[in-house]
This record gives structure tokens, sequence and C-alpha cells, in this order.
């Protein structure tokens, strides 16, 4: 197993004059837990997009555990074991969450018998046990993100990509979910997060990247990345970094 | 197999009729309904399960029965043998569209319009080409032999039909079953999330329009020994089009008994019409209309949606489904 699971090459996207991913480059360690941050904006789902296959680079190049993925449609990268969520949630919405859960089963279960049991067992570890014939559609924001993340975890990935799975929860549920994502690290995944909530990215990520207008602009750990000044600018604005260590915060 | 009797409840009670009439009318009715059941099972495979209306199923339907007819007028071929060129045609067809459409990416209402193009090209070549009999149509012989796939009384046929439209329930209930199933209707309710789930759409999309496609050529086939007559209009004309999607929808798109349920609808409702109005021309088709309107307005989940409801309602939980802990 690669040492890094995951590794970005000078991956850049343009839509049409608009330039959304400047040649990206880092790696994901195996096993961590990477968050990946920046203003809104800054093109973090456009770079999960190109990572998962929903979207073709421009340039660049996408190695997953050695392998070059780039030209690979999402279903091939998916069986590879890259799994992804949703920033909008996108459930199946008229089928019970047991059903929405065995689609995902089904990659490694012909049977459906055997999906269905698997995503009971998925289910029960996101804490979705006791909605499981709920319809999706009827699920609160929680429930939804739960989903999303259940789906994802049902195929049995080792590199799970999550789109902003704290985004419209409220601080109670946030705290619920922590565990639950860092569970998933501790089984041995390998994860990716984009998150807004610091409060959660400092409570799991070893290891964090910004990104700001399509460039990563700083890397490390919170610690570090929370100290480095292009990093209050990139969220503050231009002198918010010297106005902040000059004690003399713009009114 | 539980999850057959249904379909042995439903088929049994069809089986019935031939033993209680042999009313021509009471007969060329239900076979026409039959017939009507199965061109719209093999859209509700596709629409109903898969998500993706095709305007243009007139296309697998009429190349059914032209091949067909053709072996046998042009070739002097069995029509039994026919019957199964016609089935594989009427696929290939379903192949051709299905590549060129999910290829591209079409999704929602231009895979509708472009299916309908096909189904109106294909009409409007059959109507000038030579070996179709162009705007006269093609006349299959008068041959009333079994082995022709021609008889004498209607209740051959009406077997026959009836056997086809089980089949057809047979195929789309395993499949509903199936993982297939299962990805189908992932696909119609999020295709962008059954992708991320390592659904290789294309390839589902594909499998399911062939089976549509092999679905409502059967009937095709069914249908031109049965008139022994069609052409350019009837094969690949808009009236099958719209028959086979009106049924399942009016039945309950993406549920087993949508097309016959609906086919029953849609036939009672014409054939009143044309009694009360002493059957004047395209009247039923304004028929047609309000009823999807209606359908579509009222009860967007077709009758099966209606008896589900009212068959729960005695039963109804408490609001929350807080069943099954794993």
């Amino acid at each position: 197993m690669a040492e890094s699971l995951l590794v970005v090459e000078n991956v850049s996207k343009r839509f049409g004059g608009l330039v959304a991913i400047d040649r990206a480059s880092f790696h994901v360690k195996t096993g961590s837990i990477t968050a990946l941050i920046g203003p809104n904006g800054a093109g973090k789902t456009t770079l999960f997009s190109i990572i998962s296959g929903f979207l073709p680079t421009d340039d660049g190049r996408v190695l997953y555990d050695g392998s070059d993925i780039t030209a690979e449609p999402p279903h091939k990268r998916a069986r590879r074991g890259v799994a992804r969520t949703f920033q909008i949630v996108q459930p199946f919405a008229t089928l019970t969450v047991r059903e929405n859960i065995a689609i995902g089963s089904h990659l490694w279960q012909r049977s459906r018998a055997a999906a269905l049991d698997a995503a009971n067992h998925v289910a029960l570890a996101v804490g979705l046990g006791a909605q499981l014939e709920a319809p999706a559609a009827t699920l609160t924001v929680a429930g939804s993100k739960r989903l999303e993340l259940a789906r994802a975890l049902a195929i049995a990935p080792r590199l799970v990509l999550l789109d902003e799975v704290l985004a419209g929860l409220n601080p109670s549920e946030i705290r619920d979910m922590v565990p639950v994502v860092r569970e998933l690290a501790t089984r041995g995944m390998t994860i990716l997060m984009t998150e807004h909530v610091m409060q959660a990215v400092t409570a799991l990520a070893e290891y964090v990247l910004v990104l700001a207008q399509g460039r990563i602009i700083a890397r490390g750990t919170v610690q570090e990345v929370a100290a480095d000044p292009g990093v209050v600018e990139a969220y503050l604005g231009a002198g918010a970094a010297k106005r902040i260590t000059a004690g003399t915060p713009h009114a | 197999m539980k999850k057959y009797w249904p379909i042995a409840v439903a088929v049994g009670l069809l089986a019935i009729v031939p033993f209680v009439t042999t009313s021509n009318v009471v007969l060329n009715f239900l076979i026409t309904t039959l017939l009507i059941a199965l061109v719209g099972q093999g859209w509700n495979l596709l629409g109903g399960y898969g998500g993706q209306y095709s305007f243009g199923h007139a296309a697998f339907f009429g190349t059914a029965a032209y091949t067909t007819a053709i072996l046998q007028v042009q070739y002097g071929i069995n029509a039994w043998v026919g019957l199964l060129a016609g089935i594989v045609a009427g696929a290939l067809v379903g192949v051709v569209i299905g590549v060129l459409c999910f290829r591209s990416g079409l999704r929602g209402s231009y895979f509708s319009l472009v299916t309908l193009a096909f189904a109106e090209v294909l009409r409007i070549i059959a109507s000038v080409t030579p070996i179709t009999g162009a705007g006269v149509g093609t006349l299959i012989k008068l041959d009333l032999r079994p082995e022709s796939f021609q008889f004498q009384s209607r209740v051959p046929f009406y077997w026959i039909v009836l056997i086809m439209v089980a089949l057809s329930l047979v195929v789309v209930r395993a499949v509903e079953n199936s993982r297939f199933g299962a990805y189908l209707v992932a696909i119609r309710e999020n295709e962008g999330a059954a992708s991320a789930l390592g659904i290789n759409t294309f390839a589902v999309k594909l499998a399911a329009i062939t089976i549509s496609a092999a679905i409502t050529a059967a009937a095709g086939c069914f249908y031109a020994q049965y008139f022994l007559f069609i052409d350019a209009a009837i094969a690949y004309g808009p009236r099958i089009s719209i028959d086979a999607l009106l049924a399942p929808i009016v039945g309950g798109a993406g549920t087993l008994f949508a097309s016959l349920f609906g086919a029953l609808v849609i036939k009672a409702l014409g054939e009143a019409t044309k009694l009360l109005t002493g059957d004047a021309p395209g009247l039923d088709l304004v028929i047609y209309g309000v009823v999807l309107i209606a359908v579509v307005g009222l009860a967007p989940r077709g009758i099966a949606g209606l008896l589900t409801a009212l068959f729960r309602w005695p039963f109804r939980t408490p609001a929350q489904p807080e069943r099954g802990n794993g």
C-alpha cells in the first residue's frame, strides 16, 4: 500500500475565463484525516468533483494508491474504493433509508437480500438504525447527512471524501457526528474532508490544506495553518493579519 | 416464489375469460387491451423503473411488426421465426437508440425528444421505402393455420397475448428483485449519486432500454399477426408511443401491474367514448389527454398508488415509521 493513498499533481480547472483550480498539488497520507478548508468559492467542491471523477481536469493528474485515475469515470473510482458524499445531499428520495444504503452495498453483494442485510449494519454504525424503513425524503438535515455518509460507507471504501457533512447541523448534532467520522479513521479508512465548521476541523484533522482562489496557499497542522498570515488574509481580506497582530482590528 | 403469486392471480383471472364467453367483442376488447398492456410494460421498465421517459416506443413496436411482416411477405419465412426475428430486431433498435442517447448523456426531456425523433424518422422512412410497401402498407397473406401464427378464432390469439403479458410481468418482477433493478431505480432517483456508488449508469440504462424494446417489440409482432396489415402510421405513428406511456402512467409507473391496470382503464374509457359519441375520430385521444391530466394532477402515483393508499388506510401506523432495528 502506498504511503500516500491519494496524490493530486498540478491539477487545474477552468470554467471559461475563471480559473477555479490553479495547479493544486497535495498528498493525502494513508490512514489520515486531512481537511481541505478555504473561504466560500475557493474551489473545494470543484476539487472534490475532480478527485471523484465528476469533473474532468484541464491539466494535471490524480493518483490513487499509485495508479493514475485521472481519466476514469466515477463508477470505476468507486470500485477502486473512492467514496464521496455530496455537499447538497443527493438521496434516492422515494427509497427507504435501508434501500438507499443497499444501493451502495450492492457493489459487492449481488443478491438483494445480502445487500439489504449489509445495509442494516452500516445504518447502525452511523446511527440510522431507528429510521431504516423511513423514506429518505422524510429525513431531517442531520439524518440526510448521515445517510450520505452511510451510502458512501456501504461501498466499503478506502478513501472517503466528505464534502461538508457537518454543514447545516446544529452544535449538538455536530457533537454527535464528530465521533462517527473519527471512528472511520480508526477503522482504517483515509479521509479527506472539506469543512467550514472549524470546531470539527480542530477536533478531527491531523493535517490541513488551505485552498483560496483555486490555489493551495498553506498546509500543515491546524495550529500552523491558523497562524499563517496568508490564511488569515484569505478569510478576512488583505491587511487583516497585520491589523490583528498590531492589535487594532478594523472596526 | 411468493413474490410471483400476484402475477398468478391476475393471469389466472384473465385466463378464465375464454371459458366464460367466446364473444368476439369481449375477446377483441381484451386482446387489444393486453396488447397495449404489453407495449406499455416495455415502456414501464425503462420509464417507470429507470426514469427514462421515452416518447418513441413506436420505434421498437414498428420495427418488430415490419420485420415479421416483411420476412413473411417478401421472403416466405415462417411467422413464428418472424416473431423471434421481430423481437431481436426491436431490441437491436433499442441498443442503437440507447447507445446514441446515453453515450451522449441525454437526460430527461432531451432523451424524450430524441426518442420521439427516432420514431418519426423511422415512420417517414417506412412510408417511402419500397420494402415496407411505402404508403400502401404491408398485407400479410391470409393463411389460417397455427403454424403460420394465424387462427380461425380469437381464442388462441387471446392465449398467446396473455402468455406474452404474463412473461413480461415475470420479467419485470424478476428485475424488481435483482441488483439490476435496484440500480435502475437508483438511476431514476439520482443519477449522480448512483455513479458515485459504483454504478455504471450507461450499462444499466442500455440493458434497460434493450429489455424494454424487446417487450414492446413482442407486441409489435403480435399486432402484425392479429390484424395482418401494417402501414407506417400504424407501426411507427405517435399513437402507439402515446399508448405505451399512457397505460403505465395511468396505472402507476414503476409498479408491476401499472401497464395492465392502465391499459384496462384507458381502453375501457376509449370504448365508452366511442359508444357515446358514435366513433367521432380522435375524440378518444381527447379523453386520453383529460385522463392523463387528471392522473398527473390528482393521483401522480397512478391507480397502483391509489390502491396502496386505500389498502393501507385502515391499517395505517402512527406517523413516525419507527419500526425495524436491524
